[in-house]
């Protein structure tokens, strides 16, 4: 009986001094946060479009300031925005413009980037260069056979995004195809749709530029082929904001500033065009 | 003093098992309450019958339509399909390694099942999307290979340890007098497997079939990479969206009434899974009372 009398002293003791621990860090926190090294991290949460450039943006802000970690929770836009609406993280990523009522909720956003959707085909395609009219009738179901415009006698396989996603809501609302889509396969990620596409020659897609790699064809659209510089001047059409969501009237922590500013900054426009998305901040 | 101490110790062993015990109820009941309190409303605002019979799915169109037949009949052909596919396999399968398979064939056979209920789903569905959606597209001449086919054929080898390993259970447990009896009547091994050992243990046998039903029809991944995920009526070669695939595929983005009809799809599911449990139930009762 003494005996587990002792043990559960001790076990209590223990835990007392993991308390006191506690308070102490916390206190410390607390003291540095007005001197120059700031702490803490950086919490952000959405577009899964955005993932290569919030990670590099992360990663050079983090050799800088040290103390500071920046994590990134890839959801999709609208868990972003629902995540900052309801202060789960500091900064939601939307890879779309916010919605008028999403704005009434207090919601404010602060365009970092633009992003070019690449319409993509498989290398074997004969097809290089589609108007927006003709994307519009082969996603709707319009044109289904690929010598309509131009390639081998082969039926089109569709492949899009999962209802909801800041892409399919991009490229659905710049062609004007919304609600009337014919989906052959509606994936949920970007790299699936780029991986079914390289698989199949006789599937077109739609990914983000940034993300888009050699083992598929970006066509160009009405005769502009998808670069920085074609989606910055604005003559490739298909393209959307990549979009930093903040609450209106809720000061960011001195970390997610620091982050803020920075990704917002001159400094930061390399780093965005390093991974592939188009600068705004010039 | 001394048993005095032995009784408190032993109570408050007691009552921290129990605590440990009641973490399971409470976490079923929590997920029902919670499933059924998430569910209902939506089903309310939709109509039971739309939502059930509805042959429409587009939840983010200006009118969206919720309608969730095309699922729930995608959920149950798969899942039949896979049923008719697995289920000789693994049935002639377990009768082999319980009865005929040499000890060492055996050891390595049983080994390999184990082995295959360990891998991963998204590994299946990763194997799928490789290699098995590409062979169906070149095979059969279609389009696409992503589709009920593709599905039906990676749920089936995913069911197959389950199945396998009950059945054999259950063969295992025929008393041996009973095939010794057979034996001696002059049948030959083959004909006391089928026509004793087997029908000794159908009850168990049922139990493995579903069990493997409730395992195909709650499987999402590995689904969700080969099927397409396209609300379409299900077509054999045609993309699909099963029940599991739709919660998993629209639940990231999903908000308003959208995600409350996901939570309402996970709820009909919820009910088909328990229905399959219960019937579970009732055969391995079944096989305790006969055995």
């Amino acid at each position: 009986m003494k005996k587990l009398i002792s043990l559960v002293l001790a076990a209590l003791m223990a835990l007392t001094l993991f308390a006191a621990c506690g308070k102490s860090n916390d206190d410390s926190k607390d003291n540095t946060d007005d001197t120059a090294e700031v702490t803490g991290t950086v919490s952000t949460d959405g577009s899964t479009s955005m993932e290569k450039v919030i990670m590099s943006l992360g990663e050079s802000f983090q050799a800088e300031h040290k103390g500071i970690t920046v994590g990134y929770n890839p959801t999709g836009s609208g868990s972003g925005i629902t995540a900052v609406s309801e202060g789960r993280c500091d900064i939601g990523l939307a890879s779309r413009a916010l919605k008028d009522d999403e704005k009434a909720a207090g919601l404010k956003e602060t365009v970092l980037a633009l992003d070019g959707i690449a319409i993509i085909v498989n290398p074997e395609n004969k097809v290089s260069d589609l108007t927006i009219e003709q994307i519009a009738k082969i996603y709707t179901g319009e044109i289904t056979n690929w010598k309509d415009v131009g390639g081998d006698d082969a039926e089109i396989v569709l492949i899009g995004r999962e209802a909801g996603s800041g892409t399919r809501d991009g490229f659905e609302s710049i062609t004007d195809t919304k609600d009337s889509c014919k989906y052959r396969q509606e994936l949920t990620s970007t790299g699936d749709v780029i991986t079914t596409v390289a698989g199949n020659p006789n599937a077109i897609g739609y990914a983000s530029l940034a993300s888009v790699k050699d083992t598929v064809k970006a066509l160009s659209v009405n005769g502009v082929a998808p670069s920085e510089a074609t989606v910055s001047d604005g003559s490739y059409e298909v393209q959307r904001p990549f979009v930093l969501v903040t609450k209106e009237g809720v000061e960011l922590s001195k970390a997610a500033q620091l982050f803020f500013d920075y990704a917002t900054s001159k400094d930061a426009a390399e780093v965005i065009s390093a991974a592939g998305a188009v600068p705004v901040a010039k | 003093m001394k048993t005095k101490t032995k009784n408190l110790i032993e109570n408050i062993v007691h009552a921290i098992f129990l605590i440990l015990g009641l973490v399971t109820v409470a976490a079923v009941l929590m997920i029902t309450v919670y499933l059924i309190v998430s569910g209902i409303p939506a089903i309310r605002e939709i109509g039971l019958t739309d939502f059930l019979f509805g042959k429409k799915w587009a939840s983010t169109a200006a009118t969206p339509s919720y309608g969730i037949l095309p699922f729930i009949l995608t959920s149950v052909y798969g899942t039949a399909g896979a049923i008719c596919l697995g289920v000789p396999v693994g049935f002639m399968a377990s009768v082999y390694l319980a009865k005929m398979a040499r000890p060492r064939v055996r050891a390595v056979v049983v080994e390999a099942v184990s082995l295959l209920a360990g891998i991963p789903s998204v590994v299946y569905g990763l194997v799928g999307m490789m290699v098995l959606v590409p062979g169906i597209r070149k095979v059969f001449n279609v389009p696409d290979g992503a589709s009920l086919l593709a599905a039906i054929i990676v749920l089936a080898i995913m069911i197959l340890p389950s199945i396998i390993k009950v059945s054999m259970t259950s063969l295992e447990a025929v008393p041996k007098e009973y095939e010794d009896a057979s034996l001696a009547l002059g049948a030959t091994p083959t004909e006391t497997y089928f026509r004793v050992s087997v029908p000794a243990a159908k009850s168990g046998i049922a139990a493995a079939v579903v069990l493997g039903v409730g395992r195909a029809i709650g499987e999402a991944m590995a689904v969700m990479m080969v099927s397409g995920n396209a609300p379409n009526m299900p077509e054999l070669f045609q993309s699909v969206r099963f029940l599991t695939t739709a919660v998993a595929s629209e639940m990231s983005y999903s908000s308003g009434l959208q995600r409350q009809a996901l939570f309402s799809i996970a709820l009909v599911l919820f009910l088909f899974i328990m229905l399959i449990n219960a019937t579970l139930n009732f055969l391995l009762k079944r096989d305790k009372s006969n055995g």
